[in-house]
C-alpha cells in the first residue's frame, strides 16, 4: 500500500559495502515507507543478499560509504542484536541449525528481547507456550518442532516456516526475507507467503528478496526494483517482475554495458 | 573392608611404582602431560577429611553410596534388591580380572591405584535393580578408591557415579565392571572440581556378547586430570556407546584417553568426545580403537568434536585405529573450531546480545552429551555447574 505520507521507515543512500576487500555494494539507493511490500531481484551475485546481511549487521560485510537510516536513527550505529529489538528482522536464506539449543528457549529468548525494548511484559514459560501455540496458525506448523533443536533436522520448507513464526512473535518493523522462497514446493511458498501476507499491516514494511516472480502471485509487491553489479538499476511496479519473467535479465548486461560505455 | 584383600594388591603396587617410576614425556601417553602436577599428586596423603559442602539430596528411589576413603560406605545402609556385596572369597577371585582383561597391568595410575587405595566397594548385581549413587568425595589430600561391579546375565543397572574435590586434593579411582551376556549397563560420570584438585579416573569395562554398555562422562574443573575409559568386548557382538563432555578453563590440563578392543565379531561402538578449552588450559583426547583379524562385521564410529574458548587454550586430539580385520566399517572424524560467527549471529539477528548468545551456544554444545546422563544426575545439577564454570 502506497501512502506518500507514511513513516520513512528506511532511507538507503549511496550504500557501498564489501566482503573480504571485494566492493559487492557500489552505490544502492532505497526508500521505504510503512505499509509498503518491496521486491528486491536480480541475479545471483547481483549484491541482493549482500544488501539484507548488510542491513541485519553481519559481522562478514564491510560498510564502505553510503548512509542508512532507520526511522531516523543511524542503522551501522546499533549492533545486530539491538537492531532487531527496534523491529530490523532478516528472513535467513540458509537458516541456521544451532544443535542442543531447543527452539522453543530460543524464540522465548528472542521474543523477550523484543518485548523488552517495546515495553511489554517479558513472558514467562508458560505465557510463552500460549502465545506461541497461537502463532504457529500463521504457518501452520506442528507444535513438534518447538521442541527440537533450532533448525536442527528440519526440512527447507520447515525451517522458512520457522523463520516466518520468528517473524510473527517479533513482529518487526521492517522485514527483510532474503530469498524465503528459495527450496519450497509449491504448497509450502504459500503457506509461507500467507504468512508473510497476514503479518503486513500499514505500520510496517516488507523487503522480499527473490530471484523469481512465483513468489510475487502470492505476496503483491508495490514496488519491484532489479539489482545488478552492486546497485538498483531499474524501480517500477509490479509489471517490471512480470516483465523479467518474460525477457530474463539480458537486457540487464545491454544496460550495463551502455553505461559502461557512456 | 577386606583389608586382607587389598594388602597384597597394595604390595603389588609399591613394587610396580618402584619399578616403573615417575611417567616420564618419552613415553607415549604421557608425552603431553604436565608431570609436575603429576608428581605433586604422587606426594599427596591420603584424605582423611570430608568436603565442607553438604551434599545434595538425591532423587526419590535412588540409592546412594558415598566413598570419601575412610568411611565403611555400606554401614548402615540397604542395598536395593538384586545388589549384594561381594565376600572376601569372591573378591578375591575376581579383584583385577578385569583389568588384566583391559591390558591395564603396569599402568601407572592403576598402579599407583593399586598402592594407595585403602578402600574397596565390590557388588554384585542380579536382574533389573534400582538406579545407584555412587559419591567418590575428597576433602583434602588423596582419596584413593576402587570399585568392583560384576553384573549377572541379564542384569540391568543405572550407576550415577559423582566426583567431587576441593582444594589439594587429588582422586585415585579405579573401576571394574564385569558385563554378563545380555547384562545392560547405563553409566554417568560427572566429576567437578574447583580447579585446584586433580583427578585420575581408569574405568575398565570387560562385555560378554549382546551386552549393553553406554557411558555418558561430563568432567569439568581440574588442575589435572586424567579420565581412562578402557573397554573390551570379549567376544564381539556387544553394544559400546562413550560420550563424553570435556570442559576445561584457567590452566588446567585434561586428558581422556579411550580405548576400546573388539576380540569378537560383530561389535558395536558409538562415541563422541566433546572439550571445550577456555583460559589458557590444554584438553587432550586419545581415542584408541583395536579390531583384531577375529572382529569380523564391527561397526565403529568415532567423533571427537572441539571447542576453543579461547585464543590460548589448546586442544591436542588424536583417534588411533587399529584395523586388521577386513570386513569392518570404522567411521572416525575430528574438528576444532571457535564458535561460529553464523551461529552468532543468527542469534544476534534475533535480538540476543553477544554474551548470550555466545551462553546459549556453548549450553547447546555441553547439553548434547548432560542430556546423556541417567536421571539420578538431575540432583547434582549438571548443566548448572558446567555453565557457571564457563560464565566469563
Amino acid at each position: 500500500m502506497i501512502r506518500p505520507d507514511a513513516e520513512l521507515l528506511l532511507d538507503i543512500q549511496d550504500l557501498h559495502a564489501s566482503v573480504e576487500d571485494k566492493p559487492i555494494l557500489k552505490g544502492v539507493n532505497l526508500q521505504v515507507r510503512a505499509g509498503e511490500v518491496h521486491a528486491v531481484m536480480g541475479r545471483n551475485g547481483s549484491g541482493k543478499s549482500t544488501l539484507s546481511k548488510v542491513l541485519a549487521g553481519h559481522p562478514a560485510y564491510r560498510v564502505t560509504g553510503g548512509t542508512v537510516r532507520y526511522r531516523g536513527q543511524d542503522l551501522f550505529e546499533l549492533e545486530p542484536e539491538e537492531r532487531a529489538r527496534l523491529g530490523v528482522f532478516l528472513g535467513f536464506q540458509y537458516p541456521v541449525e544451532i544443535p542442543g539449543v531447543s527452539n522453543l528457549e530460543f524464540l522465548r529468548v528472542s521474543t523477550n528481547a523484543r518485548r523488552e525494548k517495546q515495553g511489554e511484559e517479558e513472558l514467562d514459560t508458560f505465557a510463552f507456550e500460549d502465545h506461541v501455540n497461537d502463532k504457529l496458525k500463521v504457518v501452520q506448523m506442528d507444535p513438534a518442532f518447538l521442541e527440537r533443536s533450532v533448525n536442527e533436522g528440519f526440512s527447507g520448507g520447515e525451517k522458512k516456516r520457522n523463520e516466518i513464526l520468528q517473524m510473527a512473535l517479533l513482529e518487526p518493523v521492517v522485514a527483510i526475507l532474503d530469498e524465503t522462497d528459495s527450496g519450497l514446493d509449491i504448497d509450502a511458498l504459500r503457506i509461507v507467503a500467507g504468512g508473510v501476507n497476514q503479518l503486513a499491516t500499514e505500520d510496517n514494511a516488507t523487503l522480499l528478496i527473490t530471484h523469481y516472480q512465483r513468489l510475487l502471485d502470492e505476496i503483491t509487491p508495490d514496488y519491484v526494483h532489479v539489482m545488478a553489479a552492486g546497485r538498483i538499476l531499474r524501480t517500477g511496479g509490479r509489471e517490471l517482475a512480470l516483465e523479467l519473467e518474460q525477457t530474463g535479465y539480458d537486457w540487464v548486461d545491454q544496460e550495463l554495458a551502455a553505461q559502461g560505455a557512456a | 573392608m577386606a583389608s586382607s584383600v587389598l594388602a597384597p594388591v597394595q604390595e603389588r603396587g609399591r613394587a610396580a611404582l618402584e619399578q616403573l617410576g615417575l611417567p616420564n614425556r618419552r613415553q607415549e601417553p604421557w608425552r603431553l602431560t604436565d608431570l609436575k602436577r603429576l608428581a605433586a599428586v604422587s606426594e599427596l596423603p591420603a584424605s582423611a577429611s570430608p568436603l565442607s559442602t553438604p551434599l545434595p539430596a538425591s532423587l526419590d528411589g535412588v540409592t546412594r553410596l558415598v566413598l570419601n576413603g575412610f568411611d565403611d560406605p555400606l554401614a548402615g545402609q540397604v542395598l536395593p534388591e538384586g545388589i549384594t556385596a561381594l565376600n572376601a572369597e569372591e573378591l578375591e577371585q575376581a579383584l583385577g580380572h578385569t583389568l588384566d582383561r583391559c591390558g591395564c597391568a603396569q599402568v601407572w595410575p592403576v598402579e599407583f591405584n593399586h598402592a594407595k587405595a585403602q578402600q574397596i566397594l565390590a557388588l554384585r548385581v542380579r536382574g533389573r535393580v534400582g538406579p545407584l549413587e555412587l559419591v567418590l568425595a575428597a576433602g583434602a589430600g588423596l582419596n584413593a578408591t576402587r570399585v568392583l561391579l560384576l553384573l549377572e546375565e541379564k542384569a540391568e543397572l543405572e550407576l550415577m557415579q559423582v566426583l567431587l574435590a576441593e582444594g589439594a586434593s587429588a582422586h585415585s579411582h579405579v573401576l571394574e565392571v564385569h558385563l554378563g551376556q545380555e547384562a545392560q549397563l547405563r553409566h554417568g560420570v560427572l566429576a567437578t572440581a574447583d580447579g585446584a584438585s586433580s583427578l585420575m579416573a581408569h574405568l575398565a569395562v570387560e562385555q560378554e556378547p549382546r551386552s549393553s554398555y553406554a557411558l555418558t562422562s561430563v568432567v569439568q574443573g581440574w588442575n589435572l586430570g586424567r579420565v581412562e575409559p578402557r573397554v573390551v568386548q570379549v567376544d564381539g557382538q556387544a553394544e559400546t556407546v562413550l560420550k563424553g563432555l570435556a570442559v576445561t578453563g584457567a590452566k588446567q590440563q585434561l586428558a581422556t584417553h579411550t580405548a576400546v578392543r573388539f576380540d569378537g565379531p560383530e561389535g558395536e561402538l558409538d562415541q563422541l568426545q566433546k572439550c571445550l578449552a577456555g583460559g589458557q588450559s590444554h584438553a587432550i583426547f586419545n581415542g584408541a580403537i583395536s579390531v583384531p583379524r577375529d572382529a569380523q562385521r564391527t561397526n565403529a564410529a568415532q567423533l571427537s568434536r572441539n571447542l576453543l574458548l579461547s585464543g590460548r587454550a589448546r586442544v591436542d586430539t588424536k583417534p588411533e585405529l587399529e584395523i586388521v580385520a577386513d570386513d569392518v566399517r570404522c567411521a572416525h572424524g575430528a574438528t576444532v573450531s571457535q564458535l561460529q560467527d553464523d551461529e552468532l549471529f543468527y542469534l544476534q539477528s534475533r535480538g540476543i546480545a553477544a554474551a548470550d548468545a555466545t551462553a546459549l551456544l556453548l549450553r547447546g554444545a555441553c547439553q548434547e552429551v548432560i542430556a546423556q546422563l541417567p536421571a539420578a544426575a538431575q540432583a547434582w545439577r549438571p548443566l548448572e555447574r558446567v555453565m557457571e564454570s564457563l560464565a566469563p
